[in-house]
């Protein structure tokens, strides 16, 4: 697997030959620093810790500080393991860079997506709503009865209801790469990607 | 300037006439038919441009047939082979939706004469020197 921490920088159209508009998402991918070797040896499985831009000093705290003093770096802002990537060759300190992905590539997309806050059941779960008219008052984006009577006497387990809304991790897989800029660190994927511009996000492939 | 900007600036048209809302334009569009590909014309009045750089549009209504017509093309897609701007029309607002309920003399637009499509092209080049 290779994997990286990007950011959502925001979305635009492209054209292809033939002057079909692809619609994509722009990630600034990388350059990620890495900061952990995990071998199986050591730890049972293998994975790379990589760590994506720099925090600003007074948010590192004693504990981290000397964490990264001893491996001689200086702390990312977000960090995280990659698992099964190819260790081969790799040390502490090296970087990596937006060309381990290629056009065409297809990859998944990890992201938080957007929060919404606390929304009614037609936009969280979609439910069409009660009829407008018919002497309806007061009772316009209701979800509607939500059980039976004596049974099974509650409310049976999962029901749609109003709540929080977004928020969550989410995942978009076969995303196809449209173009990569090594130098600029940028990468341009077919699709929409989860989460708001400016969200960190990971590349997968 | 905006990195998504930066790294689309190559895709961007240079060949694209200085037209806005109330000209009459021609828009000539590729249509591929089977393994043929010829061109079609699309002439009508820009009743306004949208968004910007790569992303930009522009909607053109004509009536054909007694009935109102609007397509909207993006601005630098290859499949506009070209645009031809036969009118400046004199117009006060941006977006010219009033037109779709307007018809016959009343949906007319004054053009805009020469001297003063002279005066702008003079001061968007000047601009652009100047820039």
């Amino acid at each position: 697997m290779i994997g990286l921490i990007g950011r959502k920088l925001g979305m635009t159209r492209v054209f292809d030959a033939k002057g079909n508009v692809i619609p994509v998402t722009v990630i600034e991918l990388g350059p990620n620093q890495i900061t952990g070797l995990r071998t199986p040896d050591a730890t049972g499985y293998a994975a790379l810790c990589l760590g994506f831009e720099q925090k600003r000093d007074s948010l590192v705290n004693k504990a981290q500080q000397g964490h990264y003093d001893k491996l001689g770096l200086t702390a990312p802002r977000v960090e995280r393991e990659f698992r099964d990537m190819d260790l081969e060759g790799k040390k502490i300190g090296d970087t990596l860079k937006c060309d381990l992905f290629a056009v065409g590539d297809l990859v998944k997309v990890t992201g938080t997506s957007k929060g919404h806050g606390m929304t009614g059941v037609m936009k969280r779960h979609n439910f069409a709503g009660p009829v407008d008219s018919h002497g309806t008052h007061e009772f316009f984006r209701h979800g509607g009865a939500i059980g039976a009577h004596t049974f099974p006497g509650r409310v049976w387990k999962g029901m749609r209801m109003p709540g929080r809304m977004g928020h969550d991790r989410v995942t978009v897989r076969n995303l196809r790469v449209i173009r990569v800029d090594v130098e600029a660190n940028l990468i341009m994927i077919k699709g929409a990607v989860p989460g708001p511009d400016k969200g960190i996000v990971y590349v997968r492939k | 300037m905006n990195r998504i900007a930066n790294w689309t600036q190559d895709d961007l048209r240079k060949d694209i006439p200085s037209f806005g809302p109330g000209d009459m334009v021609s828009v000539w569009v590729r249509v591929i038919e089977g393994d043929k590909e010829r061109l079609q014309a699309f002439q009508g009045t820009v009743i306004g441009r949208h968004a910007g750089g790569l992303d930009e549009t522009f909607t053109v209504r004509k009536i054909s047939m007694g009935v109102g017509v609007e397509r909207i093309f993006p601005l630098h897609s290859p499949a506009v082979a070209r645009i031809e701007v036969l009118r400046h029309g004199r117009v006060r607002r941006a977006k010219l939706t009033f037109l779709r309920n307007l018809k016959g003399k009343k949906a007319r637009i004054r053009e805009k004469t020469r001297a003063i499509v002279a005066v702008e092209n003079e001061a968007a080049a000047d601009e652009k020197s100047a820039s």
